[in-house]
């Protein structure tokens, strides 16, 4: 039961999300696809993923969506709008996603989900019961920095590169811009400084 | 009134408007808080009391002193006041979002504390009860992911408020609670690769016996502070950002934004932004008690629970444990009302620029010490 009431939130916020006319609905309803696969996350037994989720997807990403759209005028979309203009490209977009779900849940290399039926390699076993109190997050780093700590070094460069990116988007060319200095700009004393004024020729 | 700029009274609150060299005007406010909070539950109330009263004793004046003996009941007729307020939406205002911003921040503010450990267990008829609602392995990070939706509340009401300024609040809001979370969730981590869970059970059980640093060991003070200190400044610093307290409190201040994001709310809904912001303060003072000052331990634990019972021990740990916390509440209004607010771009650098590399550097350290002795 808790699992409909999870999933089927997450099926239609992430429809929301791209059919909400105000962008910052859509950011929000995608908050809500995120929360909701974070409880299926917790049904599986991966505590430590369902924590993981509010922190970086909810609390970082969503976030940084969220200041894009609030900042920035984005028009709401028309309502008569022609949606069944994308209908090509997006179609066979989706159909790729719809395989690939298909392909990921027939395929041997996910042993542990009960649809594998017809195998005869892997029985359904409850490792979490074999294996005696191992937390998730000790499974992760027995495994994520012994054997696959190549896999992990990977991401830190990708996001190096994205951060590198973001520095160079936003570095101000320092030769012909004019910035202030606010260090300097508040230890100007106004009894020091010297005033320029121009006389009233009226009265002088 | 002596209001120059050196006066020490004062606290930086008074504005001198000035024309060339002669003062023109000298304005200064009387009420720095705005409209205060209460209700729901016991202890918040009475730290908004202790609040106002120990802003009055730093700043040599009495307080309120009006309702009720010592004032003790003004947190109740703060809140009555708020009840009877008119409580309006603003016009082209998004109704559902207006309406949820506020109750986000005090939902997100209450269940984060439903992992804490309020004290030892206590035996009641037999059975052990902990004193933890619910005891997850991964406590600390179900903490940081809440404070992560809690900074949703705040964004959430400021663009609903159709209101530029409000707008603005709640983009620096936002972007001081997710700054200074990395320094947090980094401080933390050395501390949790101590103690080797993210159990805040377990957190606190390991900080009750053993030897401190190695030499002597007395009875339920193996705290973690004497282990990392750094870490410790690091948390409170990151705290007190998280929960937009002074002097990190840029978002609210009624100077530059006529209190930023809650500028278009009424009665309750004020009231739950302003009693979740002190429900945070409390959450985060438990958090780090739990996390540096051995959680409900207090010297003389074992002895207690040997000699005088389970149920003792268990009851002088509470007390303990809210003892402590209630010091740290102490100590984030001293800093308020001692220390002037951070502008925006000394916020960003602290929390950027010196929080991170203290917290990494850390972290290193404690990683090189666990490898090198072993414990």
């Amino acid at each position: 039961m808790i699992l409909s009431v999870l999933s089927s939130p997450a099926l239609v916020s992430g429809l929301m999300v791209a059919r909400a006319k105000n962008p910052v609905h859509s950011v929000l309803f995608s908050i809500l696809v995120f929360r909701d696969t974070s409880g299926l996350l917790l049904l599986l037994g991966l505590d430590f993923f369902a924590m993981i989720f509010p922190v970086v997807h909810i609390g970082a990403i969503a976030v940084s969506f969220l200041f894009v759209v609030m900042m920035f005028h984005i028009q709401i979309a028309e309502i008569h709008e022609e949606v069944l203009r994308y209908l090509p490209v997006s179609g066979i977009i989706g159909l790729i996603f719809w395989w690939e779900m298909f392909f990921i849940l027939d395929n041997e290399t996910i042993p542990l989900l009960p649809t594998q039926i017809n195998t005869t390699s892997l029985i359904y076993t409850v490792y979490a019961g074999k294996v005696q109190s191992w937390t998730n997050l000790e499974t992760l780093g027995n495994l994520l920095y012994t054997y696959y700590s190549v896999w992990f070094l990977l991401p830190s460069l990708i996001l190096l590169v994205a951060m590198i990116g973001a520095i160079v988007l936003t570095m101000h060319r320092t030769t012909k811009v004019k910035r202030q200095d606010v260090f300097r700009r508040n230890a100007i004393d106004f009894r020091r400084t010297i005033m320029r004024r121009t006389t009233d020729p009226i009265t002088r | 009134m002596n209001a120059t700029c050196s006066c020490d009274q004062c606290s930086g609150k008074a504005t001198l408007w000035m024309k060339g060299d002669e003062i023109v005007r000298v304005t200064a406010r009387k009420d720095q808080w705005g409209e205060v909070e209460e209700f729901i539950c016991d202890t918040c109330p009475y730290s908004t009391w202790a609040e106002r009263k120990v802003a009055a004793v730093m700043q040599d004046r009495i307080g309120p002193n009006r309702a009720g003996p010592f004032a003790l009941l003004q947190p109740l007729a703060d809140g009555g006041k708020f009840f009877f307020k008119e409580d309006f939406t603003p016009a082209n205002a998004e109704r559902f979002l207006f309406v949820l911003g506020p109750a986000l921040v005090m939902f997100i503010s209450l269940i984060t504390g439903a992992v804490i450990p309020w004290g030892k267990s206590l035996n009641i008829g037999g059975t052990s009860f902990d004193l933890q609602v619910a005891n997850i392995d991964v406590g600390v990070l179900y903490i940081i992911g809440m404070a992560s939706i809690g900074v949703y509340g705040i964004m959430i009401g400021g663009w609903a408020s159709n209101n530029k300024y409000s707008l603005i609040g709640a983009i620096r809001a936002s972007s001081q609670m997710i700054s200074y979370e990395l320094a947090m969730g980094l401080a933390l981590l050395s501390i949790i690769m101590m103690t080797g869970s993210l159990d805040l059970k377990v957190i606190s059980e390991t900080q009750a016996t053993g030897k401190l640093w190695g030499l002597f060991a007395i009875d339920g003070m193996n705290w973690n502070i004497f282990y990392q200190p750094i870490a410790f400044l690091v948390f409170i610093v990151a705290a007190l950002a998280e929960t937009n307290r002074h002097p990190f409190d840029l978002p609210e201040c009624e100077s530059e934004l006529v209190t930023g994001y809650s500028t278009e709310y009424s009665s309750m809904k004020l009231g739950l932004y302003m009693f979740g912001e002190y429900v945070n303060m409390f959450i985060s003072n438990a958090f780090m008690v739990v996390l540096f000052f051995g959680g409900y331990n207090y010297p003389g634990i074992e002895w207690v629970t040997q000699h005088w019972g389970e149920n003792t021990a268990g009851i002088l740990s509470i007390v303990a444990f809210l003892t402590k916390t209630i010091i740290g509440i102490l100590i984030f209004m001293w800093i308020r009302w001692t220390l002037p607010r951070f502008r925006y771009d000394q916020l960003m650098h602290l929390g950027w620029k010196t929080l991170i590399p203290m917290a990494l550097v850390n972290l290193l350290v404690t990683g090189a010490v666990i490898l090198a002795f072993g414990s």
